[in-house]
């Protein structure tokens, strides 16, 4: 249970040291400005020494146990986005992983059961609940992170203004609601109820699985709360968001809300925390071998990138040193 | 380092997505919008800071009781009594949509439903004279 409670005090944590911070400390430079500047920058570099040092390992084999039928003579039929064999299929089939989670999509589940006069049975049965809620949670994910960029753009593109409206479409209360922050919420409750309720998974559930889980839930909550229920002045936030992404970086208001540093210290220890953490999956997704290699093993040789060169001594090398021993040793020789 | 042709593309393209609003501003500086506030009248409905926070929720709170109880009368925090009424309240002092509504709300990208019924003070004497009543001024 510690594995709930530990990365859970972390979250509380968090969320106390801005508001002692910045309400009795009076620390507004440092949680406005100094802070964001730095998890960003750790956001971006511990990225690319990520993917750099991934990029330190070769991956010399094509990985083919994938689904599906490979290309092979005419007469069969290939899978093509499950087992492609040119760049363009395997450019699909990330497409399908990145975008709609096509193998979380085949996910299944062991199913033991009895039929009614006592036979137990074996079965494997489709779930998708996994997959559904996944999408739901990354898809809003990606959209909230989106139509933030409205508070980071002056004037705003087009675009974002757009997302921004499609995602307020139903014109519910004032401010609007947000479609995204309720779906999100619900994929976030799923993934961190099916942690904690089903016993395979809690057991081999870590408090790096947990953390992200409460700091995310945290970070939505926090979002909320500014915009539903504690008011903030949000010109004031946009003018200091403007100042950091300007590099003409300046004290926020003094009566921005408290709720605001909550949010935003939050969301700067998920992007510094993000390069070391099983969150770089979002980069890692793109690295994976067993989607990003074509399954094109039997027409093109790929050579083992450490292979070094073997010295070899061949039978016409063999017969050029020892021939005249060998004729004197009454071996036959093939060349005279 | 391998794959070298894929990698550093793939980098490339993830600054590009996450810098944006760093190379979309390109150091410029961006002043705030400063709304005109009006000069006749030196009191708002609420405290300044109230206001400029929560104002949406006085807007909506008042659209209701006026739309559903029928009720006109709003007792400010200080005991004063208000007219609930965007046009004849409201906009009698914040005579100006476009330097007063618009300035922040452009700035923030919030495009409020208000206008799809109110009318702007000064598109007022463009109507129709008909249309002119008293709850229209």
């Amino acid at each position: 249970m510690s594995r709930v409670i530990f990365p859970l005090i972390v979250v509380l944590v968090l969320i106390a040291i801005p508001i002692l911070g910045v309400k009795v400390a009076g620390l507004h430079l440092l949680f406005g400005v100094v802070i964001p500047y730095v998890a960003f920058a750790i956001f971006i570099l511990g990225f690319i020494w990520r993917v750099i040092y991934w990029a330190q390992s070769p991956v010399p084999f094509r990985i083919p146990t994938t689904a599906g039928q490979q290309r092979s003579l005419p007469w069969f039929k290939q899978s093509r986005w499950d087992n492609p064999f040119t760049t363009g299929e395997v450019i699909v089939r990330m497409a399908l992983e990145v975008l709609c989670f096509r193998s979380l999509f085949r996910n299944k589940r062991i199913d033991f059961r009895q039929l009614p006069d006592g036979t137990p049975i074996l079965r494997y049965s489709p779930t998708k609940w996994l997959w559904a809620f996944a999408l739901l949670f990354h898809w809003s994910f990606l959209i909230i992170l989106i139509r933030h960029i409205r508070l980071a753009t002056v004037p705003i593109p087009g675009p974002i203004e757009f997302l921004d409206h499609l995602d307020a479409i139903f014109e519910i209360g004032l401010p609007q609601l947000y479609l995204t922050d309720l779906t999100i919420l619900a994929g976030l409750l799923f993934l961190l109820c099916r942690r904690l309720f089903i016993p395979q998974l809690r057991y081999i559930s870590l408090p790096a699985d947990y953390f992200p889980l409460f700091l995310i839930i945290s970070i939505v909550c926090s979002g909320m709360l500014m915009r539903y229920f504690l008011r903030t002045d949000i010109v004031g936030v946009k003018e200091l968001v403007m100042g950091l992404v300007s590099f003409h970086p300046h004290a926020p208001v003094k009566d921005i809300g408290t709720i605001f540093f909550v949010h935003i210290f939050l969301v700067s220890c998920l992007f510094a925390y993000f390069p070391f953490s099983k969150l770089m999956h979002m980069g890692g997704v793109f690295l994976s071998p067993t989607r990003n290699l074509a399954n094109n093993s039997r027409y093109k040789r790929h050579i083992n990138p450490w292979n070094y060169p073997v010295k070899t001594h061949p039978y016409e090398e063999y017969e050029e040193e020892f021939r005249e021993f060998m004729k004197q040793a009454g071996i036959p020789v093939e060349k005279e | 380092m391998y794959d070298a042709d894929k990698i550093i593309p793939g980098l490339i393209v993830f600054l590009i997505i996450v810098l944006f609003p760093y190379y979309y501003t390109m150091g410029r500086m961006v002043p705030a919008p400063k709304p005109i506030k009006p000069t006749k009248y030196k009191k708002c409905v609420e405290p300044l800071s109230y206001m400029r926070a929560a104002h949406m929720d006085i807007l909506d709170a008042w659209r209701d009781e006026v739309v559903r109880h029928e009720k006109r009368v709003y007792v400010s925090s200080t005991g004063k009594e208000w007219d609930m009424s965007l046009q004849n309240e409201c906009l009698r002092c914040h005579d100006n949509k476009a330097k007063f509504c618009d300035r922040c709300h452009n700035y923030l990208g919030v495009k409020p439903y208000c206008w799809d019924c109110h009318f702007e003070p000064n598109k007022i004497k463009e109507l129709p004279h008909k249309m002119m009543t008293k709850e229209t001024m």
